[in-house]
This record gives structure tokens, sequence and C-alpha cells, in this order.
């Protein structure tokens, strides 16, 4: 166990928290926009999104580190996450799976931790006035500096942090013979294997222009989730608007959103953000309940956009989650049908892309 | 789709009597039921032997039977009352066995009375053992190797094939009754024929054995359009070997990954659905071999159980009202949750979440059994399969430290937490190779011997390979032990702000503390105050505070903030009976839930204080504000400050604290709350009736 030191988060509004360091100690400060999730497990697959690129995270389950960490689990292949604040770290883990600890993995990926704060204080305030940017680290003086200058990530392009070179990765099903292309926005693991499961998946920079895309001749394209504010991401929304029509299309998270946005859809920030793995959701063609993984703090907004049916719903604030395109094959999902961490409640969406893409 | 409208009575069986492995979790269960169903407008037929229960209050039911339950009584009920349906999964295995007996025997059918909730084939696929194990392995799900027999000679063949050590699991039982582990032939020839004996079919499952193995607990919900949700997911510190019943729980699991944890989910509710439950809560019980990971199904109860009642008190989702409202057709997603829901002025819902959610908790909850072995000479007080505990006590911290060292004082067994107190010396005095044998001997004690051990370095390794508690747990103790060990050398007065906060978040109590410095519990207090630090109160929200809940349903902890608010009407505070235990059962609970109906209708605001997962007392609906606090000194004086505090912001006054309507326990606390707030008789003429020897002095003297 690392040696702790007390240290300070301070939120741009002037809010303060105490705690101790643990993991990477920031030189002066980790700084980022502060969101909460509140899933009981999967705290790895949580803090190698590259979903949370620029982004501190607060977990409200209070106890984590427990069963340590394994390569197996990583949702990237390095952290973008700024920092994490938590109420407890393990000192010691158990689990058959385990490779190495929490802590140890923090300080490898260079990512800062925060603990021993009251973080259900901390959750209800960020509900309540929003995510908003903050800092932490050892010396109070310099974090109140660093948290009144911190920026929100509105308007900055954090796709182009976290987006990969193209490189393939070969079905995992030897009857799937199709050809996937993926626009690597800040693409997760599992979401590479369960698209594996359906063919050869191309995965691509989120600068590829539509026709380098079709020039890979896929039999669909999958649009990933990202980091971030979408109006940052134009340039990926009108790659998206030149594919429409022309390949069956699956959007997922950000990738739902840029699919809205090109079929001329705006987004809107919603009043609490959705961040967690217990959410409702009404698949409105089967009308079933799943329970699904959310991390998102913008929704579309259909309104006035032709051609388009709602098909998933979240039942817990009514805002839409789910949608299809009528004159084209695409369709967009909010929430995390992959999991990583989550239910398995919604998988059946990719079997959809796959019947999709066999149809087209 | 909305309640069914073919039918409009209803028949509900209560579990009659309180016996060990059935208390008053079934009166909390049918009690909800009871209201929900009332409310709907169904008229509701209530059958139960046991007066001392809330359920069979008048106002409960629409015809109350306080008559013995059995089948030829319950078939003279419906014949009479001719009820559309018959709700068996709310009163144990009681009422579900009583219910089976009803259907077999062709009463249901003769009467055309429908069984809801769960249907006669899904209840024998769930309790006939062999016939799940067929279904399990039918779905793909790993299962335990065994065999069924019905006599010795079936019996040993299977042992021909499959080894020992064996558990011997008999069919229809009520809280493991005749089953047991065989390590050897003579074991099992003894085992064998005593649970043969204890099946009401002679039936009984020879399964290999997996003691040693790590425990947990799914608490699955589904409605009649298969939507399926796990309410609340438990992990046992006692490893496999000791009934779930009788093992401290923790909720929710702490050493699963999310892959492992996902796959259980998805194994619960195939388990669900492949035994047919149709609608209601179930509980389902895997075990996994801490090693590899190879996770197998141990059984299923397919009714509200012990472990509902928990499992609703620890996340806030009241698991027994709502299967009561699916089994008359609602889906999960047509039901609000209480809990987040924000109403108007007049009471009126104005937006909430539904109950198509699983609860995300950011607290630890754990629960340890309480046992009367002195009570029953000849016991051996060693656990087993077989459930022998007589009540139980919850707590709630953010921490698992916090939580267990509350739960372990909630018991009201003479301890103050995790050792650190009097009764210690019975393990300190004990060699370090007795101490590591007692580690290994599941017994309600084992616990302290084992933060014995912990504490004089016999290492995580020996402590690990007597218990199978896994290191997690053990490491969370070993936490514990050091924070002690440091204390010890220590003085109060050396105490700033940040280790007094530091202990208090390991969940020391006071009076620990006292023990250590040989200091008096309210003098410990005092300093503690003096430093700044109190004790903060946080809300049971269903949802880690993602969502605004109103919801007064409170657990004390060590934070920032304090969560609790206040109405201005003058308040009230309750004590509760703590922990069932011999000679202090359900009647307490039933005086005290009475009570605090009739504040309310006077006027008053009502808060209820209690540990007990069990009762009706601890719903977050039956008192204006509850507590889910241990039921000592510094439990009740917390909410006390608490209360007057928010009365000294302008809420109601407090004017006082009910200790007389909880049996013993309220009564022990009367004398060290203000003389001015113990309300009816006073604590001085407690304490005359009370000392054997003041009573009769008094007596001579009269």
């Amino acid at each position: 166990m690392s040696v702790v030191s007390p240290g300070l988060l301070v939120l741009a509004d002037g809010e303060e928290f105490e705690g101790d360091l643990f993991g990477a100690l920031p030189a002066d400060a980790a700084v980022g926009e502060v969101v909460f999730n509140t899933v009981m497990s999967g705290y790895q697959e949580v803090i190698s999104d590259p979903s949370y690129a620029g982004q501190i995270i607060t977990f409200t389950s209070t106890q984590i580190g427990n069963y340590g960490v394994t390569p197996a689990d990583d949702e990237s292949d390095r952290t973008h996450c700024r920092g994490i604040i938590i109420r407890e770290l393990s000192r010691t883990h158990s689990n058959w799976r385990a490779t190495g600890d929490l802590n140890s993995f923090l300080v490898e990926h260079g990512v800062a931790g925060l603990a021993g704060i009251d973080t259900r204080r901390l959750t209800r305030h960020l509900r309540d006035r929003g995510a908003m940017p903050g800092a932490f680290g050892p010396d109070a003086a310099v974090v109140r500096s660093v948290a009144a200058q911190a920026t929100t990530t509105d308007g900055i392009d954090l796709v182009a942090t976290v987006t990969g070179t193209h490189r393939t990765v070969s079905s995992t099903n030897p009857e799937a013979q199709r050809r996937i292309v993926a626009i690597d926005c800040g693409i997760k693991t599992t979401i590479v294997r369960h698209l594996a499961g359906l063919g050869t998946v191309e995965m691509v920079p989120a600068s590829m222009s539509a026709d380098d895309v079709l020039a890979l001749q896929p039999d669909g394209v999958f649009l990933s989730n990202g980091p971030g504010d979408t109006a940052a991401v134009g340039y990926v929304v009108e790659t998206v608007r030149n594919l429409l029509g022309r390949v069956p299309i699956f959007g997922i998270c950000m990738g739902h959103q840029m699919l809205g946005q090109a079929l001329g859809a705006s987004t809107f920030k919603l009043p609490f953000g959705h961040h967690g793995g217990n959410h409702p959701v009404r698949d409105l063609v089967t009308d079933k309940v799943e329970i699904t993984s959310q991390n998102h703090n913008y929704c579309v907004d259909l309104e006035g956009v032709a051609d388009v049916a709602v098909t998933h719903i979240n039942l817990n604030d009514g805002t839409l989650e789910g949608f299809e395109s009528t004159a084209h094959p695409a369709f967009g999902i909010q929430y995390h049908p992959e999991a990583g961490p989550g239910p398995h409640d919604s998988q059946y969406l990719f079997d959809r892309f796959a019947n999709l893409m066999d149809a087209h | 789709m909305p309640k069914r409208t073919d039918i409009s009575s209803i028949l509900i069986i209560g579990s009659g009597p309180i016996v060990i492995g059935q208390a008053c979790e079934f009166d909390y269960s049918g009690t909800q039921a009871c209201r929900v169903l009332k409310d709907e407008g169904y008229r509701v037929v209530l059958a139960n032997s046991n007066p001392a229960t809330i359920m069979t209050d008048p106002d409960f039911a629409d015809a109350t039977y306080i008559e013995p339950l059995t089948a030829d009584v319950l078939e003279r009920i419906i014949e009479r009352e001719r009820p559309d349906a018959l709700l068996p999964t709310l009163g144990g295995q009681t009422a579900l066995n009583l219910s089976m007996e009803l259907a077999e025997s062709g009463v249901l059918a003769k009467y055309g009375v429908e069984m809801i909730g769960a249907n006669a084939e899904a209840i024998a696929t769930a309790e006939d053992r062999e016939r799940f194990k067929v279904a399990m392995i039918e779905i793909g799900l790993d299962v335990p190797p065994s065999g069924t027999a019905h006599n010795m000679v079936e019996a040993r063949a299977i042992i021909e094939r499959i080894g020992l050590p064996v558990v011997i699991r008999p069919a229809y039982i009520l809280g493991g009754k005749g089953t047991g582990i065989a390590s050897d032939s003579e074991e099992f020839e003894r085992m064998a024929a005593i649970g043969l004996d204890a099946s009401p079919i002679s039936e009984i499952l020879v399964e290999s054995s997996i003691a040693g193995w790590k425990e947990f607990e799914l608490e699955v919900m589904r409605d009649h359009a298969d939507n399926c949700v796990i309410i609340c997911s438990i992990e046992n510190v006692d490893p496999m070997g000791v009934h779930t019943g009788d093992s401290i729980t923790v909720a929710p699991i702490q050493t699963l990954t999310d892959v492992e944890y996902q796959i259980m989910r998805d194994a619960a509710f195939a388990c669900i659905r492949r035994v047919g439950v149709e609608t209601g809560g179930s509980n389902v019980q895997f075990a996994v071999e801490p090693g590899t990971g190879r996770m197998v199904v141990i059984e299923m109860n397919p009714r509200v159980s012990r472990s509902s009642a928990l499992a609703s008190k620890a996340t806030g989702f009241p698991i027994a009202k709502i299967a009561a409202r699916l089994a008359v057709g609602y889906t999960l997603d047509e039901i609000p949750n209480d809990i987040t829901a924000i109403r108007s002025a007049t009471g009126e819902i104005v937006r909430s979440t539904p109950a198509s959610f699983e609860p995300t908790i950011d607290y630890v909850v754990v629960k340890i059994p309480r046992w009367a072995f002195e009570k029953f000479s000849g016991t051996t007080g060693i656990l087993g399969t077989q459930m022998q505990s007589v009540g139980e006590a919850m707590a709630i911290g953010r921490t698992f430290t916090e939580a267990l060292q509350k739960a372990l004082r909630s018991l009201e067994h003479g301890r103050s937490g995790l050792n650190a107190d009097r009764a210690e010396i019975t393990w300190d005095q004990m060699p370090d190779a007795a101490v590591l044998v007692e580690c290994g001997r599941a017994t309600p004690d084992r616990i302290f011997a084992v933060e014995s051990a912990l504490r004089r370095g016999l290492g995580m390794e020996a402590v690990y390979d007597s218990s199978r508690i896994d290191p997690w747990f053990l490491d969370q103790m070993l936490r514990i032990s050091e924070a002690r060990l440091d204390l010890a050398g220590r003085t109060m007065e050396s105490m700033d702000r940040r280790s007094w906060r530091d202990v208090k978040r390991l969940g020391f109590g006071d009076s620990q503390l006292g023990y250590l410095w040989g200091e008096n519990e309210l003098a410990v207090r005092a300093a503690r105050l003096a430093a700044g630090v109190e004790v903060t109160y946080k809300t049971v929200d269903t949802c880690s505070a993602e969502f605004e809940a109103e919801t007064p349903y409170h657990y004390g902890t060590y934070e920032d903030t304090t969560e609790v608010g206040s109405s201005s009407r003058d308040k009230v505070i309750i004590l509760g009976s703590g922990p069932n235990r011999i000679g202090q059962g359900i009647e307490f609970d039933y005086c005290c839930v009475h009570a605090c109906f009739s504040l309310a209708e006077a006027g008053f605001e009502t808060i209820m204080v209690n540990c007990n997962p069990e009762t009706v007392s601890t719903d977050y609906d039956t008192s204006d504000r509850l507590y889910f606090e241990p039921l000592t000194l510094e439990g009740v004086l917390n909410v006390i400050d608490a209360e007057q505090h928010s009365a000294a912001q302008g809420g109601g006054r407090l004017l006082g604290v009910i200790v007389s309507l909880g049996g013993q326990t309220p009564l022990k606390l009367a004398g060290d709350i203000p003389i001015d707030l113990v309300l009816g008789t006073s604590a001085e003429s407690i304490d005359l009736a009370e000392d054997r020897d003041r009573w009769n002095a008094l007596c001579d003297q009269l």
C-alpha cells in the first residue's frame, strides 16, 4: 500500500473536499470535469473507458479496489481519464482473476486518485449543480488556483486525443464473414469484441472520410462511443452524413448522437445526466424493459426531424435512448448495450445490427 | 398491463408461529401484501395462527382467520370465503407447503382458486432438489455432482459414485432442517437417516460437498411480461458449509469482478425463468470456487424469504409490496419507486422513477444472526447447513468495517464491536494453536477468534487456511486490529479531529474506545464532540444519490454533511426492540408499530430507531423517520442530538423518547437518557420494578 498523503479537491464553484491522495501523485493538480458513476462493480472498465477522457470520475460505490485488476477487463490499452475520486481504497485485493492491484495500475497509467472524501456529498452536489470542472492535489493554494481557472470540455475535440490508427481485428466467429468498419472515436474493447463476433472489424481513425470508409467495402459501419462534446467533432458528423443510405450504420453513445446530428437532430444537456449501470429502458419494438449501462450528459432531440422513429426510451425520465432512420438502414443507441461494465440485457442490439447488414 | 379485474378476492396464508428459521420477516411481508392488495381494491382474506403479528390486526385484511394452519382448516376457509386466488409466496415455507398440499389434493381446483405469483409446477421445480438440478443442467448451469435417494440403499449407491464428503439435503424442508455435511461413512449413515426422516416425502439429495467455497445470493424479481431485475446482491463472509441464515452476510457483493457478477446475474435470470416463477421475488444462491472462479447454483427459493426482508431493508426496495402488485398483474415499469417519488403538498406523486430498475447503494450493509445456544442445553454451538439462529441484526455503514462493528454491537449480546471490550479476554488468553482451531470452527463467536488471531500476528494465511473466510474480509478485520493496537498505545487527549474521524469510520464505538483507554463511555463521547467529530446521517435512497429522494430512512456514519430533515410538528422517538431473541420477539415490534400509528394519528411526527431487518417497524413507511441504528447508548444519544439539533433549527420540538414498548432493550437504556426526555414510566420506576432486590424490598415494605 502506498503512503497516504493529504489532498484537497476543489470544484469550480469553490466547494472543497478533504481526502488522501493515491495512485500517481499529481505534481501540482489533477484537473478535469468532475462526474460520477453509480456502478457497484466494474471500476477497472470505467477507469479505462476512453469516453472519460478529460474527466475526473467519482465512484459512488464506497469500497473500490477489492478485486484488483486484470488486463482482460481493460476497455482500452491506456487510460484517458484525469483522475478518480473514491470513499475507500482497498489495500488488498482478492479474486482469482486479479493480476495486480488498483493502486499500482493507476500509478502505471499515470492516473491520480483521491480517497476518503464524503463522496455522497460530492455526488449530491454534482447532481444538483451539474457536472463541473474541478482539481485535486496536495497543495491547497495551488489546487484552489487551478480549480478557479479550470474550464469545461465544451467545444474541445477530445476525440482527436483518443482515436487510434487503422487496424484490423479478425472475426472471432468462423461463420461470420461480414466486414465492419468501426469509426474509432475512443472505442471500448468490449464493443470491438462484440463486433468481431459479427465479422472482421476495420477500426479506422475518426478523421477518415466517407469515401475512404466506403473504399474498404464494408457491409456495415459502426460509430463508436467517445469523449466530450459532439459539437466539437463536426467532421465525423459530416462523414456520417455522407455514408447515410450507402451502407448500414449502427451508432452507440457518441455514435448515436453523431448519427442523430447527421439526420438533422440537435442535442441538449440533460439536467442530471445518466451515469450508472441500472437505468431501465423500454424497447418499443418488443415492449420489454432492459436494465442498461449509461454514461452521457447530452440527449438527442428528434423534434422536427423527418423519417425517424423512436425505438428506445428511458423509463426514469422519459428521454430518448434509441432511434432508427425510416429512410436509411441506420439506428442509434444512446446507452451501452455492450456492457463492460453492466448488465447483458441489451446485447441483442448487436444481432439487430447483423440483421440490418444482412438485409442490405 | 394494469391490474387484473377477473379476480376480486385473494387468500393470503401467513407463516404461523415463530420457529427457528421462520420469524417476523413473514409478518413484514404479509403485512405489506395485505396493505397493498387492499389498497388495490381486492378483498383480502388472511389465515394465520399467530396473533402477535401486525397482519392479524383487524384493519389489515377484510376477513382474518386466526386458526391452525392445516390443509383441513384452510379448505374450510376457502369453502366459506370462496377466494378467486391464493397468494402462496409471502408466508414462508409454511404457506408454500400448505398451498402445494391444497393444489395436490384438488382443493384449489374444486373451488376454482387460482394460485398467483408462483404455480404448483414452479414450486415443485424449485423445491424438489433433483428436479431443480436437472432443470439447471438443462439450461447449461453448473451444479455440484449429486444424486437423489429415497432410502439408505439408494443413498449408499450415490456415495459409491461421487465419494465423500457430501452434503445431505432433504426435499421440502424449512431452514435447512435435517441437512448436514458427512465426511466419513459413519457420519454419512447417521445423517442420511436423519435427512430421510426430515423430508415429508422421504427424499434426500446427496451432493458433493463444496464447503469452503465462497457463497453468494441474488434477490431477483420478475413480472409476467418477463422483465427481470436484481434487487440486491449478497456475499457471505462465512464460506459454504454454514446455512446462509446463520452466516454473516454483506451487501453488495464485495469480491467479484463485474465480468463474474454479470454472469451470475444472467444465471439467476435463467434460473427464475426455467423454474417458472411467473411474478414476484426469488432468491438464488451460488457458490464460487475461490481459486478457479467455477460457479455452481446451489438452490433457489421461489418465494419471499428472510433474505428478501434483508434485501428490502438493505436497499430500500420493498420486495413484498412489489411482489404483491406483480401477482395481481402489474408489470415492474407500471409501479412507481416510492423512495424516489417526489410528492406534492397533498401527497400526490409529482415525479418518480419506476420499480423496473436495480437499486445501487453507496454504503455497505452487514447482517449478523443472533443465536440462543445458552437456552438450549445439549446443543453444540457449531453452525452448519441447518439454520439455528433465532434472530438477526443489520447495520449500515459507509464501509464494511463500520457496518461490521455496528452490526456486532446491534446484536445486544454484550459485545461492543469486533473485540476491544471486556469479553475479548476469552480469546486473548487462548494459546495461538487453540485460537487458530477456533477460527476453523463455525461458531457464533468465530469472528472474535479471527480478530484475536489476526491481532496477535498469526498471519492472514494461517487464519485463511483455518477459516476459509475470504482474504478481503480478513484484511478488513486486520485493519480494525491494527487501528486498535495503535489506539491502545495512545491517550484520549492525544486524539485530534482527523484521528477521531478515522477510528469512527472504522466503526469503533465510544464504549470500545473507553475500554481501551480506561475511560467512561460518556467521557469519550464528550471528548469526541469537543474535537468536533459528530455523527452524520446519510439516506437510503435506492440510487446512490443519482436522483432526489425525500425518503427519511437514515443511517449514521462519519462524513461531512448530514441529510436529516424535519417537519414543524412536535416529535417523539420510539425505541424498537432490536434483534429477535428468546423472550423478546415480534410482540414488541407490534407494540412499537402501534405506537407509531397512534402518535401519527394524533398529529405527532414519529421517529423509529431499530436494527432488526425482519420487522414492520423498520419499514420506511411505518414511521415519519427511520434511523437504522444499533440500540446502544451511543446510537440513541446520537439520534436524540440530531433531532434536538433539527428542533433548534426551526423543526418541531422533541417531546421525548418512548422506552417502554420495545421490551428489555430500550428499558436498559432508559437510565442514561436525559430524565426529562423519557416519556411515560420514569427510569427510576422501571428500575424499581426490574431490579430484583429493589422489587423484593418494595414488596416487603408494602
